[in-house]
């Protein structure tokens, strides 16, 4: 396989191999998602990857109402993480009525649709 | 827009076709049948037609096909596609070209048949990459989360949500036109089938069919058709993002910025607004808008719409005609907050007609709270 060039395929590989790699600005030093080769903020083209600490909130969050005989409701989440970007995303573990706005999370790699995804967790007390 | 071009167009034929059900038609035949019936109430025809300004669900190049269909050449065309806001945006790009002598005849047109089709949403979008795997239900759990955040940040309810839809109801139960018809309480809204909380199958908007069609002048021949002109005084635009996941703030939509210049350029303010025309795909659109807008403050929204105030007989007629929610909504409904405000001016309003309404206001919403497009609209005494 070619080594990862773009700006997704390098967030995609980290997450294949079980890493949350978040992009930042060398220049203005801000974090943003999703991955682009500029940065939203200042527009500057220099793109640094960090590793994520995985401590994040939810900041809004929904239950997806869907029949039991198709897999059921669900919840999707907007996270806001620790750097100050926030991602989509569902809180595993607790019931999907159970995930309230502000509650602690903390993210894993796991897998959505087949594919290696960021979710999250309730955080430990 | 600035208000160089305030007043400088003219709205002289409106007209609709499909609403409800269009069994057998497909959505460009929808789309053409609409635009038959605006020509028709201009007294012109499609042949006096040179610019044309269209977008579709189904396609990447819609326009082309619409002009292909109703047999047309134009020489100015527009098929800018901002989701339902597209056809609110278009009054700021026919006014330009018509300004500007780019063409004489401006056709706004739209037709859908996703009801009959589908039964569901019908899009040429593709599920954004970061996004996708979390399979969230679009467009509804993007609006959920929105109004999530709202009743989290200023204790907004689902009772305040209720009650945008049953206004919405009861405007629609005096409008032969409307597709929903029947009675509706607060409690029939929170009680229907949860569908992405805190939104009941009744906080979402109709899927219908339907096509609606706008004909437009340069001002100073507005008055040689068969209507009463109904002018562009101001419109304006703002695009926030795309992805509900890049929204900065849940609560807050950029029609602050695109309500601010629309009001700007026609030099009026929301008290001197006698009718609103707002694009609610779900209930809690309503009440972001009505904010944004500058109806009332950022949080109020919930009590602004409490208790029949934005129903018949309360204190300000929001979505006369029944809205996206009880009247119609094709896919996108942004071109009949235009078609309702130009008619509720015009005095030929299809349900309850206002009296001596002067000036009316039309929202647009694209995306997911992404795009927002306001125009304000005024007859002959505004000018
Ligand atoms: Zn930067």
């Amino acid at each position: 396989m070619p080594d990862a060039t773009g700006p997704d395929q390098i967030f995609q590989r980290a997450l294949a191999n079980g890493e949350i790699l978040l992009p930042k600005c060398k220049d203005c030093g801000a974090y943003h998602f999703f991955p682009r080769v500029l940065c939203p903020h200042c527009h500057g083209a220099a793109i640094s990857w960090k590793r994520a600490t995985g401590a994040g909130w939810v900041h809004t969050t929904t239950v997806v109402r869907r029949k039991p005989e198709r897999g059921g409701d669900y919840n999707v989440c907007m996270v806001e993480l620790e750097e100050g970007v926030r991602m989509m995303s569902r809180v595993e573990g607790i019931s999907p009525e159970n995930v309230v706005i502000d509650m602690a999370v903390t993210a894993f790699v796991g897998e959505a649709e087949g594919t290696p995804a960021v979710l999250f967790k309730p955080a430990e007390a | 827009m600035t208000d160089r071009l305030r007043g400088k167009s003219a709205i002289v034929g409106t007209g609709h076709a499909g609403f409800g059900e269009a069994h057998g038609l497909t959505a460009y035949d929808v789309m053409a049948q609409s635009a038959l019936a605006a020509l028709d109430d201009a007294g012109l025809r499609l042949s006096d037609v040179d610019g044309l300004f269209c977008t579709m669900m189904e396609d990447s190049m819609p326009a082309l096909m619409a002009a292909e269909y109703l047999g047309i050449q134009p020489r100015f065309i527009d098929g800018t596609m901002t989701g339902g806001s597209s056809f609110v945006n278009y009054l700021t790009s026919a006014t330009m070209a018509l300004d500007a002598g780019l063409c004489d005849v401006a056709l706004i047109v739209y037709g859908s048949n996703q009801r009959t089709a589908s039964g569901k949403l019908v899009t040429a979008s593709r599920p954004p990459a970061y996004e996708a795997p979390y399979n969230p239900r679009y467009p509804i759990s993007a609006y959920a989360m929105a109004a999530a955040r709202h009743m989290h940040e200023y204790g907004t309810t689902r009772e305040h949500l209720a009650d945008v839809a049953v206004a919405a109801r009861s405007w629609a139960q005096h409008n032969p036109e409307a597709f929903e018809r029947g009675p509706l309480t607060r409690e029939d809204v929170l009680g229907a089938r949860m569908v992405g909380d805190p939104l009941t199958v009744r906080d979402c908007c109709l899927v219908t069919d339907g096509g609606g069609a706008i004909v437009m002048v340069r001002a100073e021949r507005a008055k040689d058709f068969l209507k009463p002109p109904v002018y562009v005084l101001g419109s304006a635009a703002e695009s926030s993002h795309r992805q509900i996941s890049q929204m900065k703030d849940f609560t807050v939509t950029a029609a602050c910025e695109s309500g601010k210049r629309a009001f700007a350029a026609a030099g009026v303010s929301p008290a001197d607004i006698q009718a609103v025309e707002l694009y609610d795909a779900f209930t809690i659109n309503t009440i972001l808008f009505l904010e944004d807008l500058g109806f009332c403050a950022k949080g109020e929204g919930g009590a602004f719409v409490e208790g029949g105030r934005i129903a018949p007989g309360g204190a300000l007629p929001v979505n006369t005609n029944g809205g996206g929610l009880s009247c119609v909504h094709p896919g996108m409904y942004g071109i009949f907050t235009v078609i309702e405000a130009a008619r509720q001016i015009r005095g030929d309003a299809p349900g309850l007609q206002l009296d001596g309404i002067d000036l009316a206001l039309a929202h647009g919403n694209g995306g997911v709270l992404s795009s927002q497009v306001t125009a304000i609209l005024g007859s002959q005494n505004t000018l």
